[in-house]
């Protein structure tokens, strides 16, 4: 085989670029999605029944409509919309670059998702917990931020460091929008050197390392924050 | 007479169409232990959570000093909260948090005192309650009896005028219970005032100002305890706690 | 202009949808069946080197990227065959058609979770009954069969369950592979007519519909195989 010469130095640091984007993409997302998730779960368990029922309805949307369909849906469409909305009233050309609409869809439907990690890791606190901080004089909120959320967070880090590997994959159907991250640019040196095989490959490696990495740093960090008596990882 | 610490007038709850609390009435003087006993779902714990407005009574007043919790309004009754300390059966420490730092959370939080001065306070309690050793373990890493005095001492830090201990013992394993009461009975001593639901009916005989007993949301019976003791099988109070203190094996 | 519009989404997003599943089918039911065989097999841990195998198979499947794997299958089998300079025989045999890559990437991809979630209920079975039908005589084999498997599989169907809904969505993704199911559909009918919004709109009802649907199914399956 003459794939020796195929890649060349310039080639590397390209490909390279596209895991700096990934990654960008993925830290975007998940960012995005822990606020929201945690915020729905805390409507979801806290809040008024009306608001719960909004949680479900917006988990069953983005649980249930692909990525890709998402992705095409909220760049090409909605975004398209947006832009000339923003042309017609201020005449100005607003250009919303495919990254950003990546990412908005990335944390919208891993909100959905971690919102349901959240919700489950706060009714797995005994509810006596809140009662007690509320009989110390703690209000509602206080009881939640400093009693709920900090053990509510340590013990959702599993689930988590799943959710991070789902998204991390995820994050590869942005390229279809032209976000030029590990897939786009593995493509597009595939389809000048045509040795797909060996360029889909490598980039495989590299999502392989990268879900090795993030999942091995999330599941350290457990272990650093993790309480006597709360379990330790089942792996 | 000295105007008492606590007054419960007239407290009514129902809950899903059922009366759990009918026009209970109560007074706690300084320094006394008044203890609730009844059969279970009598509403002795709701009536202490009432008293707590952990949950809202549909009628009826509870003073503090004097004060009517009504006019502190619904957005000040975390002050109101926070002048009652609260002690449940299940202890409710928080698992994330030290013994240490599960008695000066609160003093943070709400009373904004600092870290330091907060956990100062924190070990200075702890010590109370025979625990000094105890501050940096967690509760998975404390017996039931020393979860419970560092829930006593959690409540004890925000400096309450009243304590109302929900069955305090009763999740506790036998060999336990003697330690938490000792504390309580040396609360007592010290002049706290206490509200107490209990089965311990012979440790609070020798302690308590009077034995109040409820039975469907009702008190039916109450009295000094030589008084309600004494006349045996008369009332429906004396022949449960002698059934009670024949299981316990006490007297 | 709009009544020609709103034709072609009808049509061709039903085509669309029909392919799709006829995709999701074939992939749901293979993969599950991979998934069995490949968790049954890890979590017995026999034959060893099969195992070990397997961990290897599932372990590559489920730290890469779908879209990765597609790939692979589609553009890079071909391009093994060449620089191997196989017969034409086999040339023929690795170049897949969009179809034949997507429905084998779903089903491996898939498998390979579902053996995740096998093999988890198989070990949540524990030794205690394993060692009881050994002790009534059944073989090794009997007692796996009879005894094992299915109490794992009613553990392990709520997992199963999620994974063949996994799998719908991600079935949208043989639109890559230029596979003119439902999201290739839209997109063919999206560029034509320049709407993007009411076609990508309409396409993930499909989804939600079927995900939906799905979902139902499941659980109602769920309670009916549900033992105390």
């Amino acid at each position: 085989m003459k794939s020796i010469n195929l890649i060349t130095w310039p080639t590397i640091g390209y490909l390279l670029g596209g895991a700096g984007l990934t990654c960008l993409l993925v830290a975007g997302g998940l960012g995005l999605g822990l606020g929201l998730g945690l915020g729905l779960a805390a409507l979801q368990v806290y809040g008024p029944r009306r608001a719960a029922a909004l949680v479900g309805l917006y988990a069953w949307f983005f649980r249930g409509v692909p990525i890709l369909v998402l992705m095409f849906l909220f760049h090409f469409g909605l975004v398209s919309w947006l832009e000339e909305l923003v042309r017609a009233c201020f005449n100005y050309r607003l250009r919303i670059p495919a990254l950003a609409s990546a990412v908005v869809v990335l944390g919208l439907c891993s909100g959905a998702y971690q919102s349901q990690i959240f919700r489950g890791a706060m009714l797995s606190i005994p509810a006596g917990q809140f009662r007690a901080a509320r009989a110390l004089g703690l209000t509602g909120t206080q009881a939640i931020l400093s009693i709920i959320l900090p053990q509510a967070l340590r013990l959702s880090i599993p689930a988590w460091s799943n959710e991070y590997s789902i998204l991390l994959k995820d994050s590869a159907i942005a390229y279809v929008i032209g976000v030029t991250e590990i897939m786009a640019r593995f493509k597009a040196v595939a389809s000048t050197n045509y040795q797909y095989l060996l360029m889909y490959s490598l980039a495989g490696l590299v999502y392989y390392f990268l879900t090795a990495v993030g999942v091995r740093l999330l599941l350290s960090l457990y272990d650093r924050v993790r309480w006597p008596g709360l379990a330790e990882r089942a792996d | 007479m000295t105007e008492p610490v606590l007054e419960v007038s007239h407290i009514s709850k129902s809950c899903g169409g059922r009366l759990i609390l009918d026009d209970v009435s109560l007074s706690l003087n300084k320094g006394e232990l008044k203890v609730l006993i009844g059969p279970s779902g009598g509403g002795k714990s709701t009536l202490l959570q009432c008293i707590h407005f952990l949950q809202t009574p549909d009628a009826g007043e509870i003073i503090l000093e004097g004060r009517p919790a009504s006019d502190m309004g619904r957005r000040h009754i975390n002050v109101f909260r926070r002048q009652i300390g609260m002690i449940f059966q299940d202890f409710n420490l928080f698992d994330h948090l030290t013994a240490e730092h599960n008695v000066a959370i609160a003093l943070r939080k709400v009373k904004k005192q600092s870290r330091a001065q907060a956990l100062n306070r924190a070990r200075e309690e702890l010590a109370r309650v025979g625990l000094a050793d105890k501050g940096d373990l967690y509760p998975a890493q404390l017996s039931g009896g020393q979860k419970q005095r560092v829930s006593i001492a959690r409540a004890l830090a925000m400096d309450p005028k009243v304590m109302l201990l929900d069955e305090p013992t009763s999740a506790l394993d036998p060999e336990l219970i003697g330690e938490v009461l000792k504390v309580i009975a040396d609360l007592s001593q010290s002049g706290m005032t206490m509200l107490m639901a209990t089965h311990q009916i012979g440790f609070a005989r020798h302690l308590t100002s009077e034995i109040i007993f409820m039975e469907a949301g009702r008190i039916t019976e109450s009295g000094p305890p030589a008084e309600l003791l004494s006349t045996c099988g008369l009332s429906r109070a004396a022949g449960f706690c002698a059934k009670l203190n024949q299981l316990m094996g006490r007297g | 202009m709009a009544a020609d519009y709103y034709q072609a989404l009808g049509l061709e997003l039903t085509r669309g949808f029909w392919l799709s599943l006829k995709i999701i089918g074939p992939s749901a039911v293979g993969g599950f069946l991979i998934g069995l065989v490949t968790g049954a097999v890890r979590g017995a841990g026999h034959p060893r080197f099969l195992a070990r195998l397997l961990d290897g198979y599932v372990a590559l499947f489920r730290g890469t990227a779908l879209l990765v794997q597609i790939f692979i299958v589609y553009y890079g089998l071909p391009n093994l065959a060449q620089a191997l300079n196989l017969p034409p025989f086999w040339k023929a045999l690795l170049s897949l058609s969009p179809y034949q890559a997507s429905v084998l990437v779903f089903a491996l991809c898939s498998g390979a979770y579902h053996s995740e979630y096998i093999r988890g209920a198989v070990l949540s079975i524990g030794r205690g009954q394993f060692q009881a039908a050994r002790a009534l005589g059944f073989t090794r084999f009997q007692t796996f069969a009879h005894i094992v498997l299915p109490q794992a599989l009613r553990r392990a169907w709520p997992g199963c369950g999620n994974e063949i809904i996994y799998l719908i969505k991600y079935s949208s993704l043989a639109f890559v592979v230029s596979a003119r199911e439902l999201t290739g559909a839209a997109q063919s009918v999206s560029n034509t007519y320049f709407r993007f919004t009411e076609t990508f709109l309409v396409a993930g009802l499909y989804y939600l519909a079927l995900v939906t649907l799905a979902t139902w199914l499941f659980q109602r399956l769920e309670k009916a195989w549900a033992r105390p």
